[in-house]
């Protein structure tokens, strides 16, 4: 009798201990939601596009589970800090302003362009108003020029303002607009595409260290076995710059 | 949802849209509808209660409860709302992590407050970060919800203690007079009398609480508007059914949801004051009587 109570005992602990541990390596991933084609709500109001894609697969080689929760863009880095999730995964570039604050996996798209976007072709983009989405880098670019920024807190809202002519121009990640462009037939892209930023990652916080790493390493088996450039093609399509 | 459904782009008209408004998106759309309605019929009468409380505060014959009852009624009445909204819930979960810090953390050493930043260890988070998404939604609401409790309790306390002012003084002399305590007249007394004064009052109350219910947005907290906003919005291909920018017809819907709401809620508060006014010494009661 005493030895069942002291096994029951003893496998109570270790299964405790085994929910314990599966608890603790549960990654949350945080997420907008609302940039297509990296993330955003499909139609049955769950997160879809190349970054669920990615995550998940990444997940399953760091050997993590993950869960997915979505969150502002303007407060995403905040709450990332104080711990309402573990990783941004947002198609947020990497640079040296955001370094400061949290940590970069190694970059998971190529550093790409960003283009401008307008109703005709004759926009003046040196003087005229350019809408960008709110603590983008491409809203920090237009603020160092000469023209007139318009902050938006979604990328949906951007194009809205420059359709209802508050702005003349959208300047945001060619990737989010080359489909506004090709679908429409309203849309025009006007002027040089820019280089800005060092390529899409993950952000985490500084003292994730271990974390990082996983994913580091997870992230750079998918590029040496090709499957994030045939996952890069799918979503942003054949001219898509690849590793 | 219907089988003709499983590819979209083949579909027109009709077919069309009946397939898009069925999409598990547009569910969780009408979901939040629920949701709002849901929400209000426990704020309500949370609400009511922090206000009861409140007014009976404001007339306690206890100085320090009378002092706390009239700063919490003037402060909350003084201060836009959407301050307050955007000021409560997190400073009750600043509180709330600050004193699970204190009590399961005591030998951390770093500061609490760093820069911006308010970290607390790892199993003080509320909720902890290993708890599932559902919990953290929850508590997002819970804390909005309390919010609202506590602004619209203020205004309800004002309103309450207006009408416990406004039954006739001669039916509490009359309860004193046959030896009730001041604690009997009141209840027997002053509180069943006093609603009939307060439902215009409190009816306006509500009407304001149905309009605030967006103020969840701000939070963060999904609801009607978070949805009506994300399903209007411009759709490429990268979606199954794209479509330009219709937000107008989804805040439209919004429009007429909340103008039913008010409306539906309208004709209750009209029955309500005619049930109440029954046997009252108001002008309605008297014609109530006669008719």
């Amino acid at each position: 009798m005493k030895k069942l109570i002291l096994s029951t005992a003893a496998l109570a602990l270790t299964a405790g201990l085994a929910t314990a541990e599966s608890h603790a390596t549960t990654v949350r991933l945080g997420t907008e939601g609302a940039y297509p084609p990296f993330n955003f709500i499909d139609d049955n109001g769950e997160i879809a596009g190349f970054e669920r894609e990615l995550g998940d697969e990444l997940c399953v080689r760091a050997e993590v589970t993950c869960e997915w929760v979505t969150n502002d863009w303007d407060s995403i880095i905040p709450n990332l800090v104080s711990g309402n999730y573990d990783v941004i995964i947002a198609g947020m570039s990497i640079t040296d302003e955001r370094d400061e604050v949290i940590d970069f996996t190694q970059n998971y798209t190529p550093p790409s362009n960003s283009a401008y976007v307008a109703l005709s072709e004759d926009v003046d983009l040196e003087n005229g108003i350019i809408a960008a989405q709110t603590a983008t880098i491409q809203a920090a670019h237009v603020a160092e020029g000469s023209a007139t920024l318009i902050e938006f807190a979604t990328p949906d809202e951007t194009i809205a303002a420059m359709k209802n002519g508050e702005a003349d121009a959208v300047f945001a990640d060619k990737d989010y607009l080359k489909p506004f462009v090709e679908e429409t037939g309203e849309f025009y892209f006007v002027g040089e595409d820019v280089p800005l930023g060092g390529g899409v990652g993950m952000g985490l916080r500084e003292s994730d260290t271990e974390l990082k790493e996983k994913f580091n390493a997870a992230i750079t088996s998918m590029k040496e076995d090709g499957t994030l450039n045939t996952m890069i093609t799918k979503w942003f399509g054949d001219d898509a710059q690849t590793y | 949802m219907f089988a003709y459904c499983a590819d979209p782009q083949s579909l027109e008209g009709l077919a069309w849209l009946s397939c898009y408004l069925t999409t598990g998106k547009h569910l969780l759309f009408y979901q939040s509808f629920a949701f709002i309605v849901a929400l209000l019929l426990v704020t309500a009468p949370l609400a009511l209660g922090v206000g009861f409380m409140g007014a009976l505060a404001t007339r306690s014959q206890f100085a320090p409860l009378r002092w706390i009852g009239t700063v919490y009624t003037s402060i909350v009445r003084g201060v836009p709302d959407i301050a307050f909204f955007l000021f409560m819930p997190l400073a009750i979960d600043q509180g709330l992590e600050w004193m699970r810090h204190k009590m399961r953390c005591p030998d951390w050493d770093e500061p609490i407050r760093q820069g911006s930043d308010f970290v607390v260890c790892a199993s003080a988070k509320l909720p902890l970060s290993s708890s599932p998404q559902w919990v953290h939604e929850y508590y997002g609401v819970v804390l909005g919800m309390s919010a609202f409790a506590f602004v619209f309790g203020a205004f309800a306390a004002y309103v309450l203690a207006g009408a416990m002012n406004a039954v006739p003084r001669a039916q509490m002399e009359t309860a004193e007079a046959y030896g009730m305590t001041r604690r009997q007249a009141t209840w027997r007394i002053l509180v069943p009398q006093m609603w009939v004064y307060a439902l215009p009052g409190l009816s306006n109350l509500w009407m304001i609480l149905i309009k605030a219910t967006p103020l969840l947005f701000i939070l963060g907290i999904e609801d009607v508007v978070y949805w009506a906003r994300e399903l209007g919005g411009r759709k490429t291909s990268a979606f199954d059914f794209p479509h330009p920018d219709w937000r107008l017809w989804y805040f439209l819907a919004l429009l007429v949801f909340y103008l039913a709401l008010t409306k539906v809620s309208e004709i209750g508060f009209s029955r309500l004051a005619r049930r109440m006014s029954r046997g009252q010494a108001t002008a309605a009661g008297v014609k109530e009587a006669r008719a």
